[in-house]
């Protein structure tokens, strides 16, 4: 069995395969059927669904427009093809992955056995010619497509296919009724392909194919309604911010291949740990800028601003691609290369930091938020906050223990707010719900149950793997700054207050009280079907269990631990992050308490103020700091700030030019100057705009100048451009006359 | 010095072709406008003819004894590879032209011969060993192509790309034609293996370093790159579409094959002195190219300014060619560039209903819904041309990239990242239209060679990302030995 | 005074040189069509040169090719010539400017 491990990525790709086909298939034929129509051509339009107008699903509104098939086909049998397809290929890739662990054998993947399946040379690249290397391994040179299990891969396969199957189930009771059902089966099943890549990929090359496979599936699953201008924004967006994420992520990986001569997991990372002297030096330009391209994909400081927009996607795909798995990847990719981080604790200093500060600054936004999905996605950019902190104070396991269990709770709460706006017939602003525990039981229940565990509730999975990151954070010792462990724990533990604040506050203002919609809408809200309750209630269950494989403090307790532990492996006398680890059991049981308590505290005041007092308090506290509110409410002003460099760019650059443009090459600067301006205004919330206008001006204007200069130089004059020719050959000459 | 009766057998798909240029253009006087189909398949069928001839020739032991015709050309993996490049590009043209010339009101055969013409210069381009033989070549390929420019005559824009093309083809060429003349005042040589003789580096009278800058300039000019790239744009969007698709590619691998020969086989001494010269140029390019193309909305002179880049990318193997992946790189990105980059263009005369429109980046509008398929391939060619793996473009790429580090210039590899980084945002623009927009769902006509044309190329693409190594393999031995 | 290889290579430059500012300043085609023949012929004149001096045949073998591919190059820019004066009535190519940015 553990040599078919190229099975499990290979049946989402069949199904994919055979999805986009039979899709293609259909909508050729329909579409020519309609042309055949020709004046009627227009009616058959009209008989399709139009887009919804005020939610994703349009479905109940207009519940079986499918069976208005123009073309007059029967769409049942196709539908039931798409669905038996996307959701066994799947299924199936989820019983190969639990076969190929357990023919490998958890016992030895702990041990640090790692499997290699190689399907073919990919790259021959000859014989080494060992430039730039400091101890590369002789001979030749090659790229191969192989996959490889080891505990690590084995953790992230068994939970991505998994989740990934039932969010399958999930989504054909929730896009039932959505237009090209059968595209979105083929974009999923083209997901789970390039994410079971990423995962398994024994090599750079190959993982940055699947980080590239799952962006492209993530932009296009977002844009996926792209008859709404928003949708379509979003996935631009994404796209956007992922391609700086992307150019840090290629430099690193050019940087290890000058270094190490490969880009084969079983030799750089040996290689390294063999020589940690001859690397060190140069592995935290590369770890910097791998961290960059982590930041990118999992929605890290400042490049997170796509995902709370990613949210335009259909729900299940924001369970599956923008929580459970494709976010996720840039902490695989961390702990993938811990051995390298390890190396560099400046590095390791930068992860900490960028992930303390993006839980809590997201937390703090997802405060105010009245969207259910966007509490949601920022709340997600949270808790990936808190698996790179994990990462960057050398907690691996801790990190990846979190990916597992995030993925548990996280989707079912997404699952279970798709669940509600399919009960309400799109709504999605909490302020418009309220008292839906009784309508929708069993959704109630899962997504309480979700929320107390992302919420740290103890005995419940969020519980165990937050506190192993705010025990590992309590006792990292960064050699250049000792005090930061601390200061970093402190951060995180105000995060799990407001986790716990705002999830209690969503569940309150959904649940619990009177409805406060339409007594219209009130009528027609009903529970799911079952092949959206299912997935609900086994994500519940594991967001119960899924903690148990790593229990702290009982000896033995800690199995994931054990599991993970030859891969993510502190390195003998790597440095500083090794020595913390073996805590006093008195101080682990006071952090335990402190976290506990701030839960407690999180979720009590949650409870007073939303569920008891009606949001009374805390409008008074909106009124009493209006600056501070508005700033939290608006996001801290980021997204207005790249709005107001690229539409300005675009309104004087005369239509011409376009906001992909400034948004790459300026955001950096304005981003900065405007967080800086946005911290002045929290003192004094007039402080003027002035400042930030005039650059943002600046900036535009100068671009503006500089691709004015582009096109004035292509004046259309053939004489000028003999002339820039002829200029171009004396700076020939003259660069070959000084520099010879 | 004798000449063999071989050698005309190892010329044979050249004179072939000729013969077959001169075909089409006399029948076309006998050929009505209505059955001009006629020419589309008669040049399919040359120009398998002439692969067949060239499968021929690569089996013929006769082409290990070196130059032939007096050391006018040589026939060696290198000059096939460049042979077999030029005429996938020709039938990729041709299939392409199908559709376009029929609706055109001028005569077909011409075109076709011109096309062949071009060709032929290509061949004998990619095939000449002597500076004389290499100029002629050169010029046979202008020649053609200032016309095909030109083919639209009734067209302003088509008139002036003709004009520009020509003003500037003729001047750069006089320009390398000084340079020609001073390196053979060098020592009266003008074969490369005696160049590569007689110039040991040693000798760097301004005279010879002015003669091979002057050359350097002239060919700089051909596989446009800055700053001798303006003429591009214009010209590529004042041609024909299925021109533009041809002179995308087929130009500017011939261009890159003299490239390679002058300055990897005659000069490879004077490498210490071009190398900076090219870096700057490579990195100019590189960034004016993907800069500028961000700007455009017509979409033929956003891929003419994806061109300007890619001609960038390539110029990294230039610089690379002492290295191992250098040479290797260049064949292996002019490959895959001539797919992807041919692919888009066919892709682009798909869309085209009257042949000769400005196309707008809106003209892709909602192409998914409308046909998804062409929406399917045409993000598979943006794919690969923005290098993302498991694409042909993102091979080559590679080691084109890895050329630049192993050379040297680790900071030309970084602006090249960069580069391609933004050059995601033009392609992704297309892309976006095609899926995020909706559009008006005009029916577009079907050519089955048009469908032809992008399905060789979307193949070609993804199986040299696949499963490149066979590919790769061949390319590898077609790399030119130094005399 | 003995004429020297130089001479002509001077001369040959400054027919070069003079037929290359032609190209960029004269704003009629036909005139920069006869500044680009003034080009090659410049060329031409240091081949013979430098065949001469090197008592070699080749360089004067190329001007005899070079001639031939003018007289192409010739043709197809009077065929321009008379494409472009149909549709602009001018010959100005400043004035061909349809296309840029």
């Amino acid at each position: 069995m553990k040599d078919l491990l190229w099975l499990v990525p290979l049946f989402p790709l069949a199904g994919f395969l055979v999805n986009g086909v039979l899709y293609l298939i259909s909508h050729r034929t329909r579409g020519e059927a309609a042309d055949a129509h020709g004046s009627q051509g227009a009616p058959a339009l009209a008989a399709a669904p139009a887009p919804s107008v005020h939610g994703e699903n349009p479905a109940h509104t207009h519940a079986g427009s499918s069976a208005h098939d123009p073309a007059g086909h029967s769409p049942i049998p196709l539908k039931t093809a798409h669905t038996v397809v996307g959701t066994v290929s799947v299924g199936l890739s989820c019983v190969f992955a639990f076969l190929a662990i357990l023919d490998v054998g958890i016992g030895r993947l702990s041990e640090g056995a790692a499997h290699v399946v190689t399907l073919y040379r990919w790259l021959p690249l000859g014989v080494n010619q060992a430039v730039g290397q400091v101890h590369g391994p002789a001979g030749e040179w090659f790229v191969d497509a192989a996959f490889r299990l080891d505990s690590l891969s084995a953790l992230m396969i068994a939970f991505v296919t998994f989740v990934g199957f039932l969010i399958h189930v999930y989504s054909v009771g929730y896009m039932g009724h959505e237009e090209g059902y059968g595209r979105y089966f083929a974009y999923l099943n083209l997901f789970m392909f390039s994410m079971l890549l990423l995962v398994l990929g024994a090599n750079f090359l190959l993982l940055f194919v699947g980080w590239e496979g799952v962006g492209l599936c993530s932009y296009l699953l977002i844009g996926y309604f792209y008859d709404r201008d928003a949708a379509a924004d979003a996935g631009k967006k994404a796209f956007v911010v992922n391609r700086i994420g992307d150019f840090g992520f290629i430099l690193g990986i050019f940087g290890i291949f000058s270094l190490f001569g490969s880009l084969d997991f079983g030799k750089v990372f040996p290689a390294a740990a063999a020589h940690p002297s001859a690397y060190a030096p140069y592995l935290t330009l590369v770890c910097l800028c791998l961290f960059v391209g982590a930041c990118g994909k999992s929605a890290q400081f400042p490049l997170y601003v796509w995902l709370p927009d990613a949210m335009a996607g259909p729900t299940p795909v924001s369970a599956l691609i923008h929580a459970a798995t494709m976010v996720t990847a840039g902490v695989y990719m961390v702990a993938r290369c811990n051995v390298l981080f390890r190396l560099s604790p400046d590095a390791l200093l930068v992860v900490a930091v960028v992930g303390g500060f993006t839980a809590l600054f997201a937390a703090t936004i997802g405060v105010a938020q009245n969207d259910i999905k966007k509490v949601l996605a920022y709340s997600t950019v949270s808790q990936l906050g808190y698996m790179f902190l994990a990462c960057g104070v050398g907690a691996f396991v801790a990190g990846m223990f979190h990916v597992m269990t995030h993925a548990f709770f996280k989707a079912c709460l997404f699952l279970g707010s798709g669940s509600v706006i399919h009960a309400l017939g799109g709504e999605q602003d909490i302020r418009k719900m309220g008292g839906l525990a009784s309508k929708i039981p069993v959704t109630y229940r899962t997504f309480l149950v979700a929320t107390l565990a992302i919420a740290g509730v103890p005995l419940l999975a969020g519980f165990f793997s937050k506190d192993a990151i705010l025990a590992a954070a309590f006792e990292a010792h960064f050699a250049s700054a000792p005090w930061l462990g601390r200061v970093l724990w402190a951060a995180a533990l105000f995060t799990a207050g407001l986790t716990a604040f705002y999830m209690l506050r969503l569940v309150s203002l959904t649940f619990w009280g009177k409805f406060r919609g339409g007594t219209e809408q009130e009528a027609q809200i009903h529970e799911s079907p079952r092949s959206m309750t299912v997935p609900l209630i086994v994500l519940a269950f594991l967001s119960v269990v899924g903690g148990y494989v790593g229990i702290p403090m009982v000896r033995g307790g800690d199995r994931i631990g054990e599991f993970l532990h030859p891969i993510l492996l502190p390195l003998a006398g790597a440095g500083a992050h090794t020595a913390a680890h073996e805590a006093a059991a008195s101080t682990e049981a006071l952090l335990m308490a402190a976290s506990v308590a701030a839960a407690a505290i999180g979720l009590a005041l949650a409870y007073v103020w939303y569920a008891k007092g009606e949001g009374a308090v805390p409008a008074r506290i909106a009124a009493r700091f209006p600056g501070v509110y508005r700033a939290v409410s608006n996001k801290y002003y980021v997204d207005e700030a790249y709005d107001s460099v690229f539409v300005q760019g675009l309104a004087k650059g005369g239509g011409r030019f376009l906001w992909d443009f400034d948004a790459t090459v300026v955001d950096g600067a304005v981003n900065g100057t405007r967080h800086v301006t946005v911290g002045l205004s929290w003192l004094s919330s007039f402080f003027d705009q002035y400042v930030v206008d005039g650059l943002v001006n600046g900036v535009a204007n100068t671009l503006q100048a500089g691709f004015r200069g582009f096109r004035r130089a292509q004046t259309g004059r053939v004489q000028n451009y003999a002339l820039v020719m002829g200029g171009g050959l004396f700076c020939l000459v003259a660069v070959y006359l000084l520099f010879r | 010095m004798k000449v063999q009766a071989t050698d005309w057998l190892l010329l044979s798909p050249e004179l072939f072709l000729t013969a077959a240029g001169m075909i089409l253009l006399a029948s076309s006087v006998f050929v009505g406008k209505a059955k001009e189909e006629l020419f589309g398949f008669l040049s399919v069928l040359m120009l398998g003819i002439t692969g067949v001839l060239l499968v021929f020739v690569s089996t013929m032991p006769e082409r290990a004894h070196g130059p032939i015709l007096g050391g006018m050309f040589v026939v060696d993996n290198f000059a096939l590879f460049f042979k077999f490049l030029v005429l996938l590009a020709m039938v990729l043209t041709v299939l392409a032209s199908v559709r376009f010339v029929g609706e055109a009101p001028y005569p077909g055969g011409e075109y076709y011969a011109l096309v062949v013409f071009s060709g032929v210069g290509m061949f004998f381009m990619a095939s000449g060993s002597n500076l004389i033989s290499i100029y002629v070549a050169l010029e046979l390929m202008a020649l053609a192509s200032y016309v095909l420019a030109g083919y639209f005559k009734g067209e302003i824009k088509s008139t002036e790309a003709a004009l520009k093309y020509f003003i500037l083809g003729a001047f750069s060429s006089a320009v390398l034609l000084y340079g020609l003349s001073l390196v053979y005042g060098l020592g009266g040589k003008m074969g490369l293996a005696d160049l590569a003789r007689l110039y040991t580096g040693t000798q760097r009278t301004n005279a010879i370093a002015l003669g091979i800058l002057m050359i350097l300039a002239g060919l700089l000019f051909k596989i446009a790159a800055v700053p001798f790239h303006l003429w591009t744009p214009d010209v590529y969007e004042g041609s024909p579409t299925p021109v533009t698709a041809f002179f995308s590619v087929g130009p500017k691998v011939a261009a890159y094959a003299i490239f390679a020969r002058i300055f990897y086989v005659a000069f490879p001494k004077f490498q210490a002195d071009w190398g900076l010269i090219v870096a700057l140029v490579a990195a100019a390019t590189m960034i004016w190219g993907n800069l500028a193309a961000l700007l455009q909305t017509n979409v033929k002179r956003m891929f003419a300014y994806s061109s300007i880049a890619h001609a960038g990318y390539a110029l990294l193997g230039v610089l690379g060619f002492q290295t191992k992946f250098g040479m290797w790189g260049v064949l292996v990105y002019l490959l895959a560039y001539t797919l992807m980059n041919f692919g888009a263009f066919a892709l682009i005369i798909f869309l085209e209903a009257k042949g000769y429109a400005a196309e707008s980046v809106s003209d892709f509008d909602g192409l998914a819904k409308r046909n998804m398929p062409a929406a399917v391939v045409m993000l598979l060619f943006l794919l690969s041309l923005a290098g993302i793996p498991p694409t042909a473009g993102f091979i080559g790429k590679y080691y084109l990239f890895t050329a630049a580090m192993d050379a040297g210039y680790a900071w030309l590899a970084i602006i090249a990242v960069l580069a391609s980084a933004v050059s995601l945002f033009y392609y992704f623009r297309i892309a976006a239209a095609m899926f995020f927009t909706d559009g008006v769902s005009a029916k577009i006509p079907v050519s089955y060679a048009l469908t032809a044309a992008v399905i060789i190329c979307a193949v070609g693409t993804l199986v040299i990302g696949v499963a490149p190594e066979s590919v790769l393999d061949v390319l590898h031995r077609c790399v030119p030995s130094k005399y | 005074m003995t004429i020297t290889i130089n001479h002509f290579l001077i001369l040959s430059f400054l027919l070069f040189a003079i037929g290359f500012f032609g190209v960029l300043v004269r704003r009629n085609f036909l005139t920069v069509l006869m500044s680009i023949e003034l080009m090659l012929n410049a060329v031409n004149i240091n081949f013979i040169a430098f065949s001469r001096r090197l008592s070699d045949l080749t360089g004067q073998v190329f001007s005899v090719f070079v001639i031939t591919i003018a007289a192409g190059e010739a043709a197809i820019g009077l065929a321009l010539t008379i494409s472009l004066f149909r549709q602009r009535k001018t010959l100005n190519v400043e004035e061909a400017n349809t296309m840029k940015g």
